[in-house]
């Protein structure tokens, strides 16, 4: 479907812009590096989902990971943040206009260690984000140190053995409620696309931890998120197809044999189940496969967990259409009247006392 | 006996958490509508129920509304604290002690009269929980009839706090008559003190200072307000959501802003950026440790240049210090938050006026700025109540800055977002979301970058820019609240002082001119320091700065800028976590003018 979209618009997409229109800056990671991997899916994503540049915000942490939103739609506005504090910083982003679709890039180190405070809350207010955790398991900036992703029994380039419990921040994410948690492959760009379609479709936060080999610090024997290991370990769910909103469903899919995730805009998700009985709106189902998986020793990957229509951060907030941040001053300063009723009643002292003690 | 008429104070000693706050409010508001100037300081512990909690009423003939250091009237009802409260109270003066409390014998010349509040109070309901609360209706009754303060006022001001619950208002105006009841059939009064109707307070307002500040962000047109929750800041947020609640919702109720309870000061100040970069009016309020969380965001703030709004309500630290206490205290640490080279304009509020105005002109000055601006209130000036004329709206359009929409993309051919073009150290910027013309983008980061939002560690393009931002904050001089200086001509020195320490200084310039000491006055508003600063510290001898802080952290910073006036500068400090009070600003001058005898009590 995604082929039909590129020869239906030739080189250009809905929005009247080419692949190379979603490009960003020249990558200044190592090369072979997964994120740069990723970094191709976004733009990929973005350029068969017609995304305006225009309505992006790029926003990121600190880490090899957080570099990466230079190294894409450089057209957008992108904001690279302090370490582990991405999700404030979507969250005021959002609050201030709530028609921006953000993609927020992070690692295992931002998000697990110092960020996971922020990351859970995040995912507790529902905050619209497109979080993709580019998860290779160790500190690469800061040359190799474990992260808290890390597999017990992983070992360093050193040869040092992670004795820790890792932290898997899809099995938080489920458990915090997320309405979309997606875990997939740096190696995977079928698989790795469709996710990202869909996670811009969705009106909530939408997780994807993406298993992205560090080449240098983490590609060796004995580490669990090389590519060789992720390659002999990876258990994906199904295979993925999304169906854009702007697109008919015209395939097929054998009954019993696919599992059809409708979007809020339109858009469906189309999962052909590769793992049997595999229920992606069961979260229950989902933490209890995880478990199960990581005792094996086998990297599930794929749509884990979706619930398409979860109360927004903006609906609960009651905010009004336009963004905030767009609106003009007599809309938010109210007129003169307003501040000489208030003092009124201060001058009356029909007011509640001041807070404190007493 | 001279009668001491509109001119001592009151001390309630009660127990927090009893109910005695809208007592309190009730006896002040009511002196307050007879048109006496009033104060009052609430001073409580870090509890919820249970400790010991002070309430001080000032009442002053002329004007004075800083906390003064003994008081006249002291009503007795908490046992804990009975004996030193009793003990505190000088000659002549007066105590109300409710009767069940045992206190040791009291000298002569005190005036002591025992009230039977229980009996009184259990005449007015059966029920024990209401007994309770209704008690402290019991000593403003007393306390009415003693000072003679017009029933229908207190009338006036218990159902203004208490009009929307009959049933309780019905109950405590039972407890209020009783005791004036009692009060006017027992009560033999020999004390001097009264109040007597003056007209001062016509047209005038009480409010705190954290309710004025949300007001002043409310009309700033705020539309994103993050927090999380710390004492003394707490009720600047909780009285903006009131006010946004009533008057920011289009007809249909939706919001036209977002408060967010952030899960620490951390993310607070996070999503305040990040609402600030996409183009809102953005603010958040905390007190000192939330300060110390917020460094690294706020050096972000400064180096990206993301306009912010942050209000802190000083408390007394380090650590959690006393935190229910007032200090001045975060001055120095505030305007260089963050580590690198980091400065930031601070506005300093002095009234509940400035807490209204700077509350809208932070934002002004934050956009035009492109950089955090704080606010650094304290816990007198914010929790307490404070006499204040009507808040004048604002008068002038907001400033949203240098914003570049389509209007403005379509007329260049590129844009760079760090680039002076006017030499005044402030850039261009753009908001995502608020242009379609793509050459409007760019990438935000706090790592070094060139004028086009570039990365670089080029170290020529790093200087410069840092450079730039000093210009910047050079700009800002201009842009700040100037001081209010007050000459004397007589005067050979100067007291400089700011925030909430203001009004002990005004009452101590009086005294200090009264024993022949006429002092000239300068009353900081703002960092950076503006020209004025420069003449004042240049025109007097010597230079008394006024802190409540022990380290000096202003005149600290006086004397690094001015060096040429450093050997002028003295100072004046109260850092005991009490309001400051005039006679400690008196006494800290005279003394280091050399002044031997000591200073005369502070009575009238």
């Amino acid at each position: 479907m995604t082929e039909t979209i590129e020869k239906a618009g030739g080189d250009r997409n809905r929005v009247g812009l080419t692949r190379a229109d979603y490009d960003g800056g020249k990558t200044t990671l190592c090369p072979g590096c997964g994120h740069n991997a990723i970094t191709a899916a976004i733009i990929q994503a973005a350029y068969e989902s017609s995304l305006e540049p225009q309505q992006v915000a790029k926003l990121s942490g600190i880490g090899c990971s957080s570099k990466t939103p230079a190294y894409f739609l450089g057209r957008s506005h992108g904001f690279n943040a302090v370490h582990g504090r991405m999700p404030s910083i979507a969250t005021g982003v959002h609050a201030a206009n709530h028609n921006l679709l953000l993609i927020g890039v992070s690692g295992d180190g931002d998000t697990a260690s110092i960020g996971l405070g922020q990351f859970c809350h995040l995912i507790r207010r529902n905050v619209p984000v497109v979080y993709i955790i580019e998860n290779n398991g160790v500190y690469g900036l800061t040359k190799g140190q474990f992260s808290a992703t890390a597999d017990v029994g992983s070992t360093q380039k050193t040869g040092a053995v992670n004795k820790l419990l890792p932290i898997d921040c899809c099995e938080i994410a489920i458990q915090l409620g997320c309405g979309f948690v997606a875990r997939s492959f740096s190696g995977d760009q079928k698989q790795l696309r469709p996710l990202l379609k869909a996670a811009f479709s969705h009106r909530g936060t939408a997780v994807i931890d993406v298993i992205s080999p560090c080449v240098t610090f983490a590609d060796h024997e004995g580490s669990t998120k090389s590519y060789a290991f992720v390659k002999e370990h990876d258990a994906p769910l199904h295979s993925i197809d999304f169906v854009p909103y702007f697109e008919d469903m015209h395939v097929d899919y054998e009954p019993g044999m696919t599992y059809d995730v409708t979007m809020p805009d339109g858009s469906h998700l189309v999962l052909k189940k590769l793992e049997a009985d595999y229920d992606p709106t069961d979260a229950e189902m989902a933490l209890h496969r995880l478990a199960e998986a990581a005792r094996e020793q086998r990297l599930l990957t794929g749509l884990l967990h979706v619930n398409p229509e979860p109360r927004g951060f903006d609906v609960d907030q009651k905010l009004v259409d336009e963004p905030l941040a767009a609106l003009p001053l007599d809309r938010v300063r109210p007129p003169r009247v307003v501040l000489e009723q208030i003092v009124d009643q201060y001058r009356q002292g029909k007011v509640a006392a001041a807070a404190g003690g007493g | 006996m001279k009668p001491a008429l509109n001119d001592f104070s009151i001390h309630v000693a009660t127990v927090n958490g009893s109910g005695s706050q809208t007592a309190n409010t009730v006896l002040m508001r009511a002196i307050f509508q007879m048109g006496i100037p009033v104060s009052g300081k609430n001073l409580f512990p870090s509890n919820i129920a249970g400790l010991p909690t002070w309430f001080t009423i000032r009442a002053s003939k002329d004007g004075y509304v800083a906390r003064r250091r003994g008081n006249e009237i002291l009503v007795v009802m908490n046992p804990e604290t009975a004996t030193e409260d009793v003990a505190a109270m000088g000659p002549g003066s007066v105590i109300v002690l409710n009767e069940q409390i045992t206190v040791p014998e009291v000298p002569a010349d005190r005036f002591v009269y025992r009230v039977p509040m229980k009996q009184i109070t259990d005449a007015v309901t059966t029920d024990v929980k209401l007994r309770k609360l209704v008690i402290n209706m019991v000593y403003v009754g007393v306390l009415a009839e003693l000072l003679g303060i017009e029933a229908v006022e207190i009338q006036r001001a218990l159902e203004a706090q208490l009009g929307r619950k009959p049933k309780a208002l019905g109950l405590n105006q039972q407890a209020l008559e009783a005791g004036a009841k009692w009060a006017r059939e027992n009560i033999e009064k020999k004390d001097p003190y009264r109040l007597e109707r003056m007209d001062a307070n016509t047209g005038k307002i009480l409010i705190d200072g954290n309710a004025a500040g949300a007001l002043g962000a409310m009309f700033g047109g705020v539309t994103v307000v993050t927090w999380y929750p710390i004492t003394p800041s707490s009720s600047l947020v909780e009285s903006l959501i009131g006010f946004l609640d009533r008057f920011r919702r289009s007809p249909e109720g939706a919001a036209t802003y977002s408060v967010v309870q952030a899960e620490d000061e951390i993310a607070a100040i996070g999503m305040v950026l990040g609402a600030g970069w996409a183009g809102a009016r953005a603010m958040t309020s905390t007190s000192g440790p939330g300060i110390s969380l917020m460094a690294e965001f706020t050096g972000y703030g400064y180096y990206a240049e993301i306009p912010a709004v942050i209000w802190d309500i000083q408390r007394v630290g380090p650590s959690t210090g006393l935190p229910t206490r007032t200090m001045q205290g975060d001055l120095q640490f505030v305007s260089q938050l963050s580590h690198g080279d980091t400065r930031h304009p601070i506005l300093i509020p002095s009234s509940v006026e400035d807490c209204f105005e700077f509350g809208w002109r932070a934002f002004d000055l934050a956009d035009r700025l492109q950089t955090p601006v704080f606010v650094l209130s304290d816990l007198d000036l914010g929790m307490n109540n404070w006499m204040s004329e009507p808040f004048l709206y604002p008068d002038e359009a907001w400033d949203r800055g240098k914003v570049l929409g389509d209007d403005e993309l379509a007329q260049i051919t590129k844009f760079e977002r760090y680039r002076d073009l006017e030499g005044d150290g402030i850039p261009y910027r753009t908001v995502p979301g608020g242009h379609r013309d793509l050459k409007g983008a760019y990438f935000t980061r706090g790592s070094g970058h060139d004028e086009a939002a570039r990365y670089t560690e080029d170290a020529a393009t790093y200087a410069r820019n840092m450079d730039r931002l000093n210009r910047k904050y050079e700009t800002a001089r201009d842009l700040v609240p100037a001081p209010v200086v007050t000459e004397h001509p007589n005067a050979q020195v100067g007291v400089l002082a700011f925030g909430s320490s203001h009004w002990a200084v005004v009452e101590a310039r009086d005294q200090l001119a009264k024993t022949g000491l006429p002092t000239g006055y300068l009353l900081l508003k703002a960092l950076p320091f503006t020209s004025e600063v420069a003449r004042f510290l240049n025109k007097y001898k010597r230079i008394y700065v006024v802190e409540q802080n022990r380290d000096g952290q202003v005149a600290q910073m006086l004397r690094a800028e001015f060096p040429a006036e450093a050997m002028k500068i003295r100072l004046v400090l109260h850092y005991d976590g009490l309001p400051i009070d005039a006679q400690s600003v008196t006494e800290g001058v005279r003394r280091q003018e050399g002044v031997r005898e000591a200073v005369a009590e502070v009575t009238r």
